[in-house]
């Protein structure tokens, strides 16, 4: 069966070791591999950061991951903020932030027509006063947009794009959000879904080599 | 003035799921064609996704659109061995009916009926939702799909048991996996960007 050299962040993620049953499956869809790694590396070692700083990149990433409530992804994250922050009480702000802003999703409101009946209120996301002061205008506003992605996509409309513009981001600044959100959403999916399938091919082995041993 | 909102008329906004060709309007504004350089044309992949609204827009930041083009290709055409092409667009069109997009749900609503010749079923996973009946295979790759778009991830070893239950090997189920997992990408892209409107005449 083929496999990889090395890891990447989503086998580091799920726990997938090389060699591993899971690893050749992955192997046949090679270029979807690269390629998730790739978006991953576009994201969090650009050519150019553009507008959006790497402390912004990481800000975002861990609440995003912190909100879906994905242990892995949101340490990984937060370990990776804390490096380059510059000040400590960032990390502590953006974990209380995690807490308050964690909900189900997803919920929000459709056109109006046939399918208002499937309307579903739920929580509109604010930093709190204090978290705003120490994130700062700009990313307070990139984690409201974060949250409205991540639990209620459907809602999205001009007036929040006017929010990011009124918060200093740029339009490409904006892509660059967008596409960071986005991507952690696959990505957590992705890590989520592997590692539940590995766990239980796990326990199909161990079956069978124990019906193995038994037929001995 | 790149810096602006673009203001859209939403008067053809389409208000229900279709399997009907739908447009797509930016809310901010894309790249200009004709001032695209090596470095874009390299993040649109196919020289004709010039020619929409929605990648030139992407190509703001062209490495991720690049990189993010690739693995959609590779989980949604890459058909050696793994789950059928039918199967993978349901699982997209699933996840976009869940997660409320319009505009994809009714791309991948169409390829789901091109590939498997399944028109009713289709539409009435879009007319009913994703608690629709399409018998319990496609349920099964729906069901899983639901699961892991849900936040936090609802996705457990009972969607793996059903799925190998109605026939799925470990590739297909890794396949059901990347496909529902991409589309939570493509869909806050599409529905934060911009807005669907119905083309007139069609």
């Amino acid at each position: 069966m083929m496999s990889t050299a090395t890891r990447d962040i989503i086998d580091l993620l799920a726990g997938i070791e090389p060699g591993s049953s899971l690893d050749g499956i992955r192997a046949r869809r090679l270029q979807a591999r690269e390629n998730a790694q790739k978006s991953y590396l576009a994201l969090f070692a650009p050519v150019d950061f553009g507008d959006v700083a790497a402390i912004e990149r990481y800000a975002v990433a861990a609440f995003v991951a912190g909100i879906h409530d994905e242990p892995a992804a949101t340490g990984f994250y937060l370990a990776k903020l804390a490096k380059i922050a510059d000040r400590s009480e960032l990390v502590e702000i953006l974990k209380g932030e995690i807490e308050r802003a964690k909900t189900e999703g997803p919920y929000g409101a459709f056109p109006a027509g046939p399918l208002a009946v499937e309307d579903k209120a739920g929580l509109i996301y604010r930093v709190a006063p204090d978290g705003r002061r120490v994130l700062c205008e700009r990313l307070a506003a990139a984690l409201e947009h974060a949250h409205l992605l991540v639990f209620r996509p459907r809602d999205a409309a001009p007036n929040a794009m006017r929010a990011l513009l009124a918060a200093g981001w740029s339009s490409t600044a904006i892509v660059t959000l967008s596409q960071l959100v986005a991507f952690l959403s696959f990505q957590v999916r992705t890590v989520a879904g592997l590692r539940t399938l590995g766990a239980s091919l796990g326990r199909h082995a161990d079956a069978a080599a124990k019906a193995g041993q038994g037929a001995n | 003035m790149s810096d602006a909102i673009v203001v859209q008329d939403s008067t053809n906004q389409p208000v229900a799921f279709t399997q009907d060709e739908l447009g797509w309007l930016p809310w901010l504004e894309p790249l200009v064609e004709a001032e695209l350089t090596e470095r874009h044309w390299a993040g649109l992949v196919d020289r004709s996704r010039a020619k929409s609204d929605y990648f030139r827009l992407l190509a703001r930041d062209p490495e991720i659109l690049e990189a993010r083009t690739k693995t959609d290709k590779d989980i949604f055409y890459n058909t050696a061995d793994g789950l059928p092409r039918a199967e993978r667009e349901l699982a997209a069109a699933a996840t976009s009916r869940y997660n409320g997009c319009i505009y994809c749900a009714s791309v991948h609503a169409r390829f789901a009926t091109v590939h498997s010749k399944r028109r009713d079923d289709v539409q009435r996973l879009l007319d009913e939702g994703v608690g629709a009946d399409l018998g319990e295979r496609w349920n099964a790759v729906v069901s899983a799909s639901v699961a892991l778009a849900s936040t936090p991830i609802a996705f457990g070893e009972r969607h793996i048991e059903e799925l190998r239950r109605v026939g799925l090997d470990d590739a297909e189920i890794v396949d059901v996996i990347n496909s529902a997992a991409f589309f939570n990408w493509a869909n806050r892209l599409m529905l934060s960007l911009g807005e669907p409107t119905t083309l007139v005449g069609k």
